[in-house]
């Protein structure tokens, strides 16, 4: 069964002279429990198709397949009951004069949960942030305890898939391996199929088994984490990526 | 080797409602002609040691110190009169976003030239050839075109080369680099980062480089500081990174995920109370 599947993907912003096309006949498919790395330069198209997929980009063409069905337009209540995203700024993506609980029990009442008290404290303790954070605003989190709280709520209907968009370049190198080790544990918890978007290699490699590379909206290459490890690439650019961030990493 | 810079016992402090917050503790350091790294994690006061070398701190946060010193020269005691002499022309400091450093409603051209005419009595003509003559050095093709062009028509890289353009352009004694490339993508990074280090090895220039991207710094400096909670927990030579011995600097390395060493689990940083409240180490 296939978790996501992407054909021919066309999205492109503004009309005639002003028209800018953002990706470029795209194809990916993603299996149902794996999970899978997009990586570019910014302005590559990355978080775009993530966008597509949620149903932010308004102009699109092409299959997008979730779960073996195409997705409806708009997108249903079913559709994010499976699909959920994190963003990538934890300090933007909460509402600054909401508190965690209110954060929660919002999701949860739209979805259509009546116990929603009994399941505010087991997503809590799933990001591991515990009960006393419950009605505290994000004025009082830090970015990582934020960063939590962001995927906390994209738990809460209890998706199949969630769509990572740089889920940790906002946040500090120590902070990132808490946030990517509960990423792990929660996809192995929960049976989650991850796509992620991120500029960082390494991010990317340590999360995902297949990593597409992106340049000026088209996917010109994807390859397995361990191709891409040995450094076994056709196309010069994801050579090039690889290169630049094996440099800063060596020392 | 001569000193340009010596900090001894450097204080930065902000009164809020619950008591004095103390951003940086006791920091002391000297800089000759050479790249020196900050790094830390967010808060460690790595920025605000380098904003009050400059004397950029403004009331109701306090900067003290038992030495500030450029070339021998005090620089506390100094009016903002004569800090703005200093300023640009003797320290210049390259912030982390060209998108907000740059004026948006003002040539690049004029911008650099702007710099370039407050610290040298020159004329219009010769301030343009040399200010293109800049962009030329900062690697920019086209300098022509891109001296009319306004800040939004240029890119990120582009941008941060043409404040280093700008920076570089009165010739100063030490440049304190503020992130200057975690705006950027990785591929550009590297570019901007030869780039500046060419310019500040060619004219002899001591570089203060902050970051928080440990590789990064020890790949590109030749000395390391590393902050913790607003004081230096270590100072290394940045080839011997890997060497490091303060538990913290070795938590924040084995924290990165690598491409080359790939493992399941990351190890997380564990914080131990007394990195923070013990003694600074100079550097």
């Amino acid at each position: 069964m296939s978790g996501i599947e992407i054909e021919g993907l066309n999205v492109w912003f503004g009309e005639y002279e002003e028209r800018v096309d953002a990706v470029k006949g795209a194809n990916l498919s993603v299996p149902k429990g794996g999970s899978f790395g997009l990586v570019g330069e910014s302005g590559s198209g990355k978080s775009t198709i993530l966008r597509a997929i949620m149903g932010l980009a308004p102009t699109w063409s092409g299959k997008i397949e979730i779960l073996d069905k195409p997705v409806e337009n708009p997108r249903g209540r079913d559709f994010y009951r499976a699909v959920q995203m994190v963003f990538q700024d934890p300090y933007a993506s909460l509402h600054p004069r909401h508190s965690v609980d209110q954060v929660l029990s919002e999701t949860l009442s739209l979805h259509g949960f009546t116990d929603i008290d009994k399941r505010i404290s087991k997503l809590l303790d799933d990001v591991g942030l515990g009960p006393s954070f419950r009605f505290r605003y994000p004025h009082q989190l830090s970015g990582g305890q934020r960063q939590r709280v962001a995927i906390a709520r994209a738990l809460a209907p209890e998706p199949q898939i969630l769509l990572l968009d740089e889920p940790t370049s906002a946040l500090d190198v120590s902070v990132q391996a808490e946030i990517l080790n509960l990423l792990t544990d929660l996809r192995a918890e929960h049976k989650l199929t991850y796509l992620m978007v991120s500029h960082d290699l390494a991010v990317v490699g340590h999360i995902c088994q297949d990593i597409a590379v992106m340049q000026v909206g088209e996917i010109v290459e994807t390859l397995g984490v361990e191709d891409m490890r040995a450094m076994r690439t056709k196309h010069p650019y994801t050579k090039h990526l690889l290169e630049s961030s094996l440099q800063s990493a060596a020392g | 080797m001569s000193k340009l810079l010596e900090v001894e016992n450097l204080w930065v402090k902000f009164p809020t409602r619950t008591g004095v917050f103390d951003a940086v503790r006791g920091v002391s350091f000297s800089l000759g002609q050479e790249r020196l790294g900050i790094v830390g994690e967010s808060g460690s006061g790595k920025s605000m040691t380098g904003r009050a070398i400059l004397r950029l701190i403004r009331p109701p946060g306090m900067v003290t110190a038992d030495k500030m010193e450029l070339e021998g020269v005090d620089l506390l005691g100094r009016s903002e009169r004569e800090m703005r002499k200093v300023r640009g022309q003797q320290i210049s400091m390259i912030m982390q976003d060209p998108k907000f450093s740059l004026n948006p409603v003002m040539r690049v051209g004029a911008q650099i030239m702007e710099a370039y005419r407050l610290h040298a009595k020159v004329s219009k003509k010769e301030a343009k050839l040399k200010t293109i003559a800049m962009l030329e050095a900062v690697a920019i093709r086209d300098p022509e075109r891109v001296y009319r062009m306004y800040p939004h028509e240029v890119s990120g890289g582009m941008g941060q080369r043409i404040m280093i353009a700008m920076m570089l352009i009165p010739d100063p004694k030490i440049m304190i680099a503020d992130e200057p490339t975690s705006a950027l993508d990785v591929s550009v990074q590297m570019q901007v980062l030869e780039i500046m280090d060419k310019l500040v090895t060619d004219r002899g220039m001591g570089l203060i480089f902050i970051s928080h991207d440990l590789n990064l710094v020890s790949s590109f400096c030749d000395r390391v500081l590393i902050m913790y909670a607003g004081r230096v927990v270590e100072t290394l030579q940045a080839d011997k990174l890997h060497e490091a011995e303060h538990p913290y600097t070795r938590g924040l390395l084995n924290s990165l995920p690598r491409l080359d060493a790939p493992k399941d689990r990351l190890d997380v940083l564990k914080r131990d109370p007394a990195w923070a409240t013990d003694e600074s180490v100079s550097g």
